[in-house]
């Protein structure tokens, strides 16, 4: 490559250099990084950044009507720890996340193994059955907001009519109550997603492991056990865990049904932040910090996830 | 250890009749093999027989029971699948204890079982991989321990060797005949290789289009085929067939076809009497056309163009322009012939068949 001869050495410099571009581009962790920095450039422009404003944010006494605010420290975060409602709003989270999610998975995986057993109609109900999860949250909630209405419900009225109570449930009358109908709406619309991802997983269980199964002498019990669960164990975890995080990081739900009412008992992260850091008070800084809170807890969830997800992979 | 009856059994799926009217006596410690073209209903015969597919009629026995109503798990079977189905999350040890701890044997008797047939198999060392970790001849005796620990009395295997390469297949055959005329256990090995069919099998059932064509030793199978559908299936290359006219004289009995004239083998002159003018289907086995070439002494008695060899190595395959298409005879591999000549044909008349047009039945 070098041998040029003598009279053509000023061509020799921008030939070298092409060469050597060519070179390397020919390597192969030069390549991996240049293919790879449209997704970092996203992340970065879409996730990072808003993520890193946030954290700002919360340093600061920022408000919606001063957006300049000054640099403050851990105040909010201080603030937040003697804040009662604050209090309320883990607590809630908590069991918001962590009461509603066995609950759909043990109906998403009855209903998986339901549609997985041959009927007529079967399609058809198998579509019906995604609908909680595609219909826009906001218009399901809306829906549920008239099912749990103090006058108007027709759970009550139903009840009231076979003389099971006297008058009208407050659905979201008491805090009790109120998570508890939060919890049925989440269960609700959150189902699907289990059942969906299961009923796949079924699927994928090849129908002569349970044959194999019936002829040593499993019954229907055993052969769950022993074929069907380690075949859909990983997407057991998987579903649970996702579902874990997107609950606590709801919003739309609580702020049709309850707006964290009655007397903010019922905020969880997301309502809280926004009521605090935009609804109400306009604090933008403690808005910021309340939603940050949230975030050991899913970083954590997130981590054991994507280990999860690579152990399967190895 | 068992005998096992299907007593005209007929399984038809909406529109399909997969097996048809099959009747089918398997002997106490028997190894039959199910033969016959892909989707002529082997398989789903071996299923109906393990309770996974009910019968539409008919009656299934296995010993002195009648199981046709009896689920799997209480027919005392094993069966191998074509693609193992071991169970991908086991290990190889668990994968041959599940069927005994269902059964709530004692973990000693469990243990002691699945180590011994470990042994025999040669898979002692592997008891503790996953089928994944195991090549595809080391899974098909991880399928077959599984089965023969459960000492069940009667095996079904589904074409077990189809997934091996040629060479680990030649060589498992053969431990799979020893290990089951060592175990005596009553076996119904199914499979579309002729080969496999008639160097495993005590007996042959030839099916075709769900049904049973003829049960018999593969020698009989081979000398005596009762129809011409088992004729062409069993033997490889396929016996030539072509139609010839009966011609009667004094005392003799000529099949004619084009310019080739057979002389019938004396003890079945009779029999053809009866064809006498019409035509009939003439089959000649490869092997029973010895060929030359050019022209050699007078005893031969046909002259063939030579129109493609083949070179097997072991044999030559010489394709000759016969009276009615092709007909293929197995030659002396030293022997040189070249497309175009001439080759000299004397047929093995004593080893000729001959078939009714209409029925396809045997007349010899
Ligand atoms: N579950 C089924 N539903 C409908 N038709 C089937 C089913 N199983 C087999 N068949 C049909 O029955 C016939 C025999 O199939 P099979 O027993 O698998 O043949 P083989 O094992 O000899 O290849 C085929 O025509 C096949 O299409
Ligand atoms: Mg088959």
């Amino acid at each position: 490559m070098t041998t040029a001869p003598a009279g053509t050495v000023t061509q020799a410099v921008p030939l070298r250099l092409r060469e050597r571009i060519r070179h390397w581009l020919d390597s192969e962790p030069v390549l991996a990084y240049l293919f790879m920095s449209p997704g970092w450039l996203i992340l970065l422009l879409f996730m990072s950044y808003p993520f890193f404003l946030g954290i700002w944010i919360s340093l600061t006494d920022r408000t919606v009507g001063l957006p300049s605010g000054e640099f403050v420290g851990f105040r909010n975060y201080a603030e937040l720890l003697r804040d009662r409602t604050f209090h309320l709003t883990v607590m809630n989270t908590f069991i918001y996340g962590f009461v509603t999610v066995p609950f759909k998975l043990v109906l998403g995986l009855l209903l998986a193994l339901l549609l997985n057993q041959a009927f007529p109609m079967r399609n058809v109900l198998r579509a019906a059955l995604l609908l909680p999860w595609i219909v826009p949250t906001a218009l399901s909630s809306l829906a549920w907001l008239m099912l749990y209405d103090a006058v108007l419900s027709p759970f009550s009225w139903l009840l009231k009519n076979w003389g099971l109570i006297e008058s009208n449930i407050a659905f979201l009358g008491t805090r009790t109550n109120a998570i508890i109908s939060l919890c049925i709406a989440n269960i609700w619309r959150g189902t699907p997603f289990f059942a969906v991802a299961i009923l796949a997983g079924l699927q994928a269980v090849p129908q002569e492991l349970h044959e194999a199964a019936a002829i040593e002498g499993a019954n229907r019990v055993q052969r769950f056990l022993a074929v069907t669960l380690p075949v859909i164990k990983g997407i057991l975890v998987i579903t649970t865990l996702f579902s874990i995080i997107w609950t606590f990081a709801d919003f739309q739900l609580v702020y049709v049904l309850t707006k964290g009412g009655p007397a903010n008992s019922t905020h969880i992260f997301g309502t809280y932040a926004w009521q605090i850091g935009i609804g109400g008070a306009g604090k933008l800084g403690i808005g910021a910090a309340i939603s940050l809170y949230m975030f050991p807890v899913l970083a954590v969830l997130s981590a054991i996830l994507l280990r999860y997800v690579r152990s399967q992979e190895a | 250890m068992a005998q096992v009856i299907y007593d005209h059994v007929t399984k038809r799926f909406d529109g399909v009749i997969a097996v048809n009217d099959l009747t089918l006596e398997v002997k106490d410690g028997e190894f039959l093999v199910l033969v016959g073209p892909s989707g002529c209903g082997k398989t789903t015969a071996l299923r109906c027989l393990a309770g996974l597919e009910e019968v539409t009629s008919g009656d299934i026995i296995i010993g002195d029971r009648v199981v046709t109503h009896i689920p799997p798990k209480d027919r005392d079977i094993a069966m191998v699948f074509q693609n193992y189905a071991l169970y991908p999350h086991m290990t190889v040890y668990e994968n041959m204890a599940f069927g005994l701890k269902l059964r709530k044997m004692p973990k000693q008797e469990i243990d002691r079982r699945v180590k011994e047939v470990a042994e025999m198999l040669g898979i002692q060392d592997l008891l503790n991989r996953k089928p994944r970790q195991l090549s595809g001849g080391q899974r098909q005796r991880v399928a077959l321990g599984r089965a023969i620990v459960r000492e069940p009395q009667v095996f079904l295997m589904d074409e077990p060797l189809s997934n091996l390469d040629a060479k680990l297949r030649v060589q498992t055959r053969g431990e799979l005949i020893k290990l089951q005329r060592r175990l005596g256990v009553t076996t119904i090995y199914v499979t579309h290789d002729q080969v496999e069919a008639m160097t495993m099998g005590h007996r042959i059932a030839v099916m075709n289009q769900g049904v049973l064509q003829q049960l018999d030793t593969p020698e009989n199978l081979y000398d005596h085929p009762a129809n011409l559908f088992v004729a062409t299936f069993i033997g490889s290359p396929a016996m030539n067939i072509f139609p010839a006219r009966v011609v009667t004289g004094e005392g003799t009995v000529r099949l004619v076809a084009g310019d080739v004239t057979l002389e019938a083998p004396a003890e079945h002159r009779g029999r053809l009497a009866e064809y006498a003018n019409r035509e009939v289907l003439v089959g000649i086995r490869p092997e029973d056309l010895i060929v030359q070439p050019g022209q050699v002494s007078e005893d031969r008695q046909l002259r063939l163009p030579v129109e493609i060899v083949e070179p097997l190595g072991s044999e030559t395959l010489v394709h000759l322009r016969g009276p009615a298409g092709a007909l293929i005879a197995k030659a002396d591999p030293h022997l040189h012939f070249s497309p175009g000549e001439l080759a000299s044909v004397r047929v093995k008349i004593e080893h000729m068949h001959a078939f009714d047009p209409q029925t396809e039945l045997a007349l010899f």
